[in-house]
């Protein structure tokens, strides 16, 4: 399953910080994450690179879906 | 894309400081190279919100980092109209942050120049930051939120630059009206400044880098307290290692805690004062730089923030808050203590589900 969250208009360092806080949740699996800064942009990918997920971006009307992924096996 | 790299942040970094030590070089006052505070407080004597007229300058440094932030921001699409999480706690923040720069003398970005330039005071400064920042990571962690905001008009975007324009304009041009319309510091550090084209080039250039590297000295801490992320404290840390450098350089290091320049040694309201400015960044989510180069970028909220700073500027020294090179004001430790109930209370009562 897809897990999903919207953090757009959200100030630092909450878009982040609530997508860190899911993906412990989740442990592992794929987070869809919506983001409407450049600056959320670059932290969440970061943030994710580090903790071992995957990350694909895709841009929709000047707003980015991020993907983040961590398989058991990947 | 490199300026999100690590290297591309320390280097940014590196670059801010030795333009910063630079600039005091060529005019700006000392271990004042670069103070967000400092100079906001000073447009506000400029144009007459305060009387002290040892701190009355329109500072090109201000008005650069919001045009050279909004380039980079048009220039890389980023530039994007939005408004409408709390705006009016953001003014109240921003109103405190300035109370408590201006008892300790200086923003994050000076308390990192005055370290810079060998003033010790500064450690109690940065300590106080920290203490700061890590009392709004637990508000943080505890659900505090101000709130989503709305993408809005582009026109709302466009005021806080327009209004740098306007600045810039009465810099240029010195308007005389029957009475004095703007004023400029004779004497004191608001005498003090580089040639105004270099100090708006420095700025602009500045503006810009932070603009794309989303420079922060309060987020650099907040980082490492909240998601154990040393990126942004590796462009500090290249900020306070290019200023130090150039300043021995220079001959500008002079290291001590007596006789600093425009500086106290009060040690605990140096703390007390940045606690509270640390608190107020961490609750509105950046620090003064970095709430001019968002309100560059069309953010509503931060510019809002920005003006709370130059109207606290304005009531810091009419209200005898502003320390002084002598010690704290009159009412400086009672305004403190009196911002950190408000900041207490903002961080215990503005929850909100994301």
């Amino acid at each position: 399953m897809i897990e999903k969250l919207n953090v757009s208009g959200l100030s630092c360092p909450q878009p982040v910080f609530e997508t860190r806080k899911k993906m412990k949740e989740m442990g592992e699996g794929v987070l869809e994450v919506r983001v409407d800064s450049g600056t959320s942009l670059d932290n969440i990918t970061r943030m994710a690179v580090n903790e071992g997920w995957k990350v694909e971006v895709k841009e929709e009307q000047k707003e980015y879906i991020l993907i983040l992924s961590k398989l058991q096996d990947g | 894309m490199y300026f999100a790299s690590r290297k591309g942040i320390t280097l940014v970094g590196l670059f801010f400081g030795v333009v910063a030590a630079i600039l005091q070089r060529v005019g700006n006052p000392p271990n004042m190279g670069i103070c967000i505070a400092c100079f906001e407080r000073d447009i506000a004597g400029a144009l007459g919100l305060h009387r002290a007229g040892a701190v009355q300058y329109i500072r090109p440094e201000i008005i650069g980092f919001v045009l050279g932030s909004l380039a980079a921001a048009l220039i890389f699409k980023e530039f994007k109209a939005r408004t409408g999480s709390a705006p009016i706690v953001r003014f109240i923040l921003g109103f405190f942050a300035m109370t408590g720069a201006l008892v300790f003398l200086g923003c994050p970005w000076r308390a990192l120049l005055r370290l810079a330039g060998g003033d010790g005071n500064a450690i109690l400064g940065l300590l106080g930051l920290i203490a700061g920042v890590w009392i709004g990571v637990l508000f943080i962690k505890s659900g505090y939120n101000l709130g989503r905001n709305r993408k809005t008009n582009t026109a709302v975007g466009w005021v806080m630059p327009a209004m740098m324009v306007g600045l810039l304009l009465l810099l240029l041009f010195r308007p005389q009206l029957p009475t004095v319309a703007v004023f400029f510091s004779a004497t004191g550090p608001g005498a003090l400044h580089a040639p105004i084209l270099v100090s708006l080039l420095a700025a602009v250039a500045i503006g810009f880098l932070a603009q794309r590297t989303r420079f922060c000295t309060m987020g650099a801490i907040r980082d490492v307290i909240l998601i154990r992320d040393i990126h942004l404290l590796c462009g500090v840390f290249g900020l306070l290692v290019g200023a130090a450098v150039t300043n021995i350089l220079f001959n500008q290091f002079h290291p001590g805690f007596q006789g600093q320049p425009i500086a106290h040694t009060e040690h605990l309201w140096n703390f007390g004062g940045m606690v509270l400015a640390g608190l107020a960044f961490a609750l509105a989510g950046g620090c003064p730089g970095r709430q001019l180069f968002l309100s560059g970028e069309g953010d509503g909220d931060a510019a809002v923030f920005v003006i709370g700073m130059i109207a606290g500027a304005a009531f810091a020294h009419n209200f005898a808050a502003a320390s002084t090179p002598a010690g704290t004001g009159e009412w400086g430790p009672a305004s403190v203590i009196m911002g950190l109930v408000v900041c207490l209370g903002i961080g215990f009562t503005m929850r909100q589900k994301a």
